[in-house]
């Protein structure tokens, strides 16, 4: 546990025989343009678990996604990201995508003349691509061979993200802010997705500012001043959240 | 030249349909030649140099696209053509140039259009190069295109395959009233290749509307260079121009977006952007278990889509 990072004594606390987490994150550290932004950060997601990791705007969520999937420029100045117990250290995005790493991009970038199937087709193990698509509320008929260009809402795009993901199937999804841009009745159809990646086998970090969206996790915790200052169940996560905030 | 388009393209076998017009030209000589009811085609054929004419009638809606095939099979050869292309008041038809190259260490290929659309006539140009890999090539399309009122244009041009050696394209749309002009060129250069594209749009008439669209990537020591100009001239007048270049390796990018605004009321805007393949992008689909290799290729393939 990191420096100052409470724990939920209702939840039993992790046994030191406990087997190896899906991914173990421990003292981690990362600076930008001098300025610390993540500092003796420690996490861990266990195997077929939802974690849902809360933290307000520009709190460094988005940075420790980027951390974990190998992104140019996100080397970390300390501590060690693990999947499965190997150091991840020195692999390229590639190469962390085929250990069953996955992320979902908070703004998904857009990609001339390329179609949505191809796109759902790249690294899947899942699901046929219209099968993924019916399941984030999106019309084959309509939308598997359409661009992924800017003639796309920004709705659509992440849900066509999200659809990667279950094409995917990835051992580990890292969804980043999953619910962005997705509008109020289809909320429900997006958590039903994320326990679904849960459902075949795998583990999500959760990543949100929205504390509702949080509730589906079996576990949460809160990143505040570059660490994570709780971890526990997600309704206590998210009342630590709500009191820091304010 | 016929069983070379056969080899390179799939719908080659159109050309022996009867309902479709065609021209077959092999250096400077006609080797094919078929018109349809509503197509006109004219052809004279001046020793080193041969000129076309290909006339829509009035109001003639013509279903099958129009096949031009123009190339030379061998290592060498000048191939020099002025053609004209007429579409008159109401016609409407789909030009598809195919420009096959696929021996050629030493060649040169001049194209000298003109092209005119009468009121509310539309035309959709389709330009595909083919040519070897060898680089022998210089290519240099010279186009004055003039749109009557309401007429469309779409010209594509893409040369993707092979080496491109040298390409100059020099295109310039005029459009009057309500005319539309769309106007894309793709290119891969790659080795030495040296491409030059100038696209020139007059929005000359009131609501004319146009877009030029440039889609441009290069590795090696490829060199390109890409001017677009749009005059907006009229009340109403909407112009954009899009281009995108993808430099990698030694290669060198550049591009030049006039924009000359000359009423009140007409509007013309611009982007471009060029360098390196767009990171984001790039881990996008390396998150997907692409190598960055596999992932350029993606991304390269779909701008020249």
């Amino acid at each position: 546990m990191g420096h100052g990072e409470e724990h939920d004594s209702a939840l039993p606390r992790m046994a030191s025989h406990r087997s190896v987490p899906l991914l173990g994150i421990e003292s981690l550290a990362y600076r930008a343009d001098a300025r610390t932004i993540l500092e003796c950060l420690t996490l861990e997601v266990r195997k077929n678990e939802i974690h849902a990791l809360l933290g307000a705007n520009g709190s460094g969520k988005t940075t420790l996604a980027h951390i974990i999937m190998g992104c140019a420029g996100y080397a970390p100045s300390a501590g060690a990201v693990r999947f499965d117990g190997h150091d991840l250290a020195g692999l390229a995005v590639h190469e962390r995508a085929r250990l069953g790493i996955a992320l979902a991009w908070q703004e998904p970038v857009r990609f001339e003349g390329l179609s949505v199937h191809h796109y759902l087709c790249l690294g899947a193990h899942g699901p046929a691509p219209a099968e993924c698509l019916r399941r984030v509320g999106l019309e084959p008929e309509i939308f598997l061979y359409r661009v992924l260009d800017k003639s796309l809402s920004g709705g659509e795009r992440k849900r066509i993200e999200l659809a990667s993901m279950l094409a995917m199937q990835p051992r580990l999804a890292l969804l980043d802010e999953p619910a962005a841009g997705i509008d109020m009745p289809s909320l429900e159809e997006i958590e039903r997705l994320i326990i679904d990646l849960r459902g075949g086998g795998g583990a999500v970090l959760l990543i949100t500012h929205v504390e509702s969206v949080a509730r589906i996790a079996d576990r949460a915790s809160y990143l505040c001043g570059g660490r994570i200052a709780f971890t526990g169940d997600p309704a206590t996560a998210a009342v630590r959240y709500r009191e820091r905030v304010r | 030249m016929l069983s070379a388009l056969a080899t390179l393209y799939a719908d080659a076998a159109t050309l022996t349909d009867p309902h479709t017009a065609h021209i077959v030209i092999e250096g400077n000589q006609v080797i094919s030649r078929q018109s349809v009811p509503g197509v006109e085609l004219r052809i004279e054929e001046h020793g080193e140099r041969l000129a076309a004419e290909l006339v829509v009638a009035q109001g003639a809606r013509i279903e099958t696209p129009i096949h031009t095939c123009i190339g030379f099979l061998g290592a060498r050869g000048t191939q020099r053509i002025e053609m004209r292309l007429r579409l008159a008041p109401g016609a409407n038809a789909t030009v598809l140039a195919h420009c096959l190259f696929p021996n050629s260490e030493a060649g040169s290929h001049a194209m000298q259009a003109g092209i005119e659309l009468g009121a509310t006539a539309e035309l959709h140009y389709v330009e595909g190069h083919y040519h070897g890999l060898a680089g022998g090539m210089n290519v240099r399309p010279h186009l004055a295109v003039r749109l009557g009122t309401g007429a469309h244009y779409f010209s594509d041009f893409s040369l993707t395959q092979g080496t491109v050696g040298r390409l100059h394209i020099d295109q310039k749309v005029t459009a009057a009233d309500d005319a539309v002009a769309e106007i894309t060129a793709r290119v891969f250069g790659r080795g030495t290749d040296e491409i030059e594209i100038r696209d020139e749009l007059v929005l000359a008439g009131r609501a004319s509307r146009g877009l030029i669209k440039t889609r441009i990537a290069l590795c090696q020591d490829a060199r390109a260079n890409v001017v677009g100009i749009t005059r907006g001239r009229a009340e109403g007048a909407r112009g954009h121009m899009d281009c995108l270049e993808l430099v990698r390796d030694r290669a060198m990018a550049r591009a030049e977006p006039i924009v000359d605004v000359s009423h009140p009321l007409a509007k013309v805007t611009h982007e471009a952007a060029v360098g390196t393949v767009d990171q984001s992008q790039l881990e996008t689909l390396m998150a997907h278990g692409l190598t960055p290799e596999d992932a350029i290729d993606v991304i390269v393939t779909g701008i020249l889509r």
